[in-house]
């Protein structure tokens, strides 16, 4: 039999049993939505997190303590002080592929407006850091290189801390001193929201102070947690890692063939480990999904096995006419590729409905094209996989027995 | 036809030997025993021929239909049908040869549902590439003409009574250009009115040079047929042509006439 009759007559079995059709089709449509809808998810969380990310700055870089063996035990990374102020002057000074430098100090601890309070993060940087992580003043203005040449009380705060300590996040609190572990800091300017990011954290909830007070007066340290800087272009990102390592190599004295004992990271690095946490999430939730496409495939296999009996005189009598068992056994697979390709694009729809009306109350959502592409094979695979069994059941019927079935 | 291998055979009036049956025996295998359904049956039919098979209940008359209609293969023997030989066949060779050389008429119709005349009519010509939409509609309508129904063309089989369907049966095994028309019971489901319609059809078919063999218990039916096979535990206890055939169309005119005409 041709094709295009094959196709009539598929066409014409699965319009004489709508419902029945419809029925055995929603699981395929169910299954096929679940997976694209997870996909959507998936890319959409992961877009998001990946724009977050280069909110901060993509072309940020972050060196930290860490890497370093002695005697093969490796040390705790806040344990190790290897980061010192030459470090710092010598990126300044040579590295031509960093824009900005900042070295960092942290504090965690409680912050003190009259009768109010809140816990906040002190970080110790340099006026570039602004530039490093993008970071726009609101109100007031930026502490200066000359703030921290004389390690000044001053401190500039992000609008959670505003809101917690004088109960209005447009409090104009310029000029203000809060005391922050028991020593006072004037607030010399406010950081306008950046909000939270998609991971959680409220990138709000900060003070910047010039690296040196924090050093001092509040960690009481000589050296630093970190070190940020920014590189001359996201492209370049790689040449300034190596560039900053030899100098820290050279300036830590360490002969060629031991390991660092500091690690430079880009921003695009940081984004990859997130992004395959998110494939890794993704994933999960999609074979999760797969897994409901697969009862629906078994469903349609049970349809048409009753479909095959049910028609077992029809058959009978198309082979008494002359149909071959591959006749017959096509006319069953293309019915079944015909369930499962149209409950395919049903779904596809509905996922795409459903992501849309996701990303428009706010979830971020976007279906990837491939899952699409992906989705349709599957579905002809499904069709062809769980159709077959029902086909060669109608093939192998003996006309004589089938024309005369009751 | 040039696709199948042939060994034309020509009797005394220049015929063609349409059917040849060389002892042809078929066995069944039913658990540890074996049942012997057909012992030896040799018969030739030759092209125009109307021949009645007639038996009771297990004579074999169903295994010989089987056999006749290329359903089945014999276990031992020959069987020629148009020349070629059947036995070594494979199944989808066997389709083909159906396909292009039996037309089947069943005593319950076996109309496709919810399908109009027309298409059911189509169907056999489906399997055969050499015919495109556009000939096969053609000569499904032809066949439906023949048969009486050139105005139910979109019926659909629910919508005909059961000598309308048999009808559409009768015009379906024609529409191949079969070389026997194959009729198992073909009167068996209808009133003795609507019987005798049809036996005045396959007399019309008859008389237009096609080859009938008309399966049947009913020895009513053998008066109206050309030639008569009587078959009693897988052996032909009587084969003899009818020198006396009765007009279908006369015995028809005869019934009474129903009430409501």
């Amino acid at each position: 039999m041709s094709f295009t009759n094959l196709l009539r007559v598929a066409i014409t079995a699965i319009m004489s049993n709508k419902s029945r059709t419809l029925l055995s089709t929603l699981g395929i449509i169910i299954g096929v939505a679940a997976v694209i809808i997870m996909m959507a998810i998936g890319q959409g969380s992961k877009e998001s997190v990946r724009s977050e990310l280069s909110k901060m700055g993509s072309n940020l870089l972050t060196i930290r303590p860490g890497s370093d063996m002695r005697g093969g035990v490796r040390q705790d990374p806040s344990a190790m002080q290897t980061l010192k102020m030459d470090d710092y002057l010598s990126i300044q000074e040579k590295a031509h592929l960093i824009t900005h430098v900042s070295p960092e100090v942290t504090a965690s601890g409680q912050v003190i407006y009259g009768s109010k309070n809140t816990t906040s993060s002190m970080y110790g940087e340099s006026p570039e850091y602004m530039d490093i992580k993008l970071w726009q003043i609101e109100d007031g203005e930026c502490f200066n290189d000359e703030d921290v040449k004389k390690s000044a009380k001053v401190c500039i705060v992000g609008k959670t801390v505003v809101e917690e300590l004088f109960g209005d996040k447009n409090y104009d609190c310029v000029g203000k001193t809060i005391r922050f572990k028991s020593i006072p800091f004037r607030i010399v300017g406010v950081l306008k929201a950046k909000g939270y990011n998609s991971w959680g954290m409220d990138q709000d909830n900060v003070m910047i102070a010039p690296y040196t007070t924090v050093m001092k007066r509040l960690a009481a340290q000589t050296f630093f947690s970190s070190i940020q800087m920014s590189a001359v272009s996201e492209e370049r990102s790689d040449d300034a890692i190596e560039e900053v390592t030899a100098i820290l190599r050279e300036n830590h004295k360490i002969k060629d063939g031991q390991e660092d004992d500091f690690s430079v990271r880009s921003q695009q690095e940081i984004m990859e480990t997130m992004s395959s946490t998110m494939d890794t999430i993704t994933l999960i939730l999609v074979v999760a999904a797969a897994f409901s496409l697969l009862v629906a495939g078994i469903g349609i296999m049970n349809i048409m096995l009753v479909s095959v009996t049910e028609r077992t005189r029809e058959i009978g009598l198309r082979m008494s006419v002359g149909a071959r068992g591959r006749d017959i056994s096509r006319q069953f697979l293309i019915e079944s590729i015909m369930i499962s390709l149209t409950g395919g694009i049903i779904g596809v729809g509905l996922g795409y409905l459903v992501s849309w009306i996701a990303s428009v109350v706010g979830l971020p959502c976007s279906v990837p094209l491939w899952a699409v592409i992906l989705s349709f094979c599957v579905c002809a695979c499904i069709g062809l996989l769980f159709g077959y069994v029902p086909a060669r059941k109608a093939a192998l019927m003996d006309p004589i027995e089938a024309i005369r079935y009751e | 036809m040039s696709e199948f291998k042939q060994n034309t055979n020509v009797d005394a009036q220049g015929r063609k030997c349409v059917i040849e049956l060389q002892n042809v025996k078929r066995d069944f295998i039913v658990g540890s025993e074996t049942v012997h359904a057909l012992r030896g049956v040799s018969f030739k039919i030759y092209e125009g021929e109307f021949v009645t098979i007639m038996g009771t209940s297990g004579s074999g008359k169903s295994t010989l239909l089987n056999q006749l209609g290329c359903l089945d293969t014999p276990t031992s023997g020959e069987y020629y049908l148009d020349g070629i030989p059947v036995k070594n066949m494979k199944r989808s060779q066997r389709a083909r040869l159906r396909n292009r050389k039996i037309g089947f008429v069943f005593q319950n119709y076996n109309l496709l549902a919810k399908t109009t005349a027309v298409e059911n009519v189509e169907l056999p010509l489906m399997y055969n590439n050499n015919y495109n939409a556009k000939e096969r509609r053609r000569a499904a309508i032809e066949a439906l003409e023949a048969v009486g129904l050139g105005d139910r063309l979109m019926h659909k089989s629910n919508q005909m009574s059961g000598g309308q369907m048999q009808r559409v049966a009768i015009a379906r095994a024609l529409v191949n250009n079969p070389a026997v028309l194959l009729a198992d019971e073909a009167t068996g489901n209808l009133d003795t009115r609507t019987s005798f319609e049809m036996l005045v059809l396959f007399q019309k078919l008859h008389a237009e040079g096609r080859t009938i063999i008309f399966v049947t218990h009913n020895p009513e039916i053998a008066q109206y047929s050309s030639r008569n096979i009587m078959l009693r535990d897988g052996k032909i206890r009587e084969d003899v042509l009818n020198e006396n055939i009765l007009s279908a169309a006369e015995a028809l005119a005869a019934l009474p006439k129903p009430q409501d005409e």
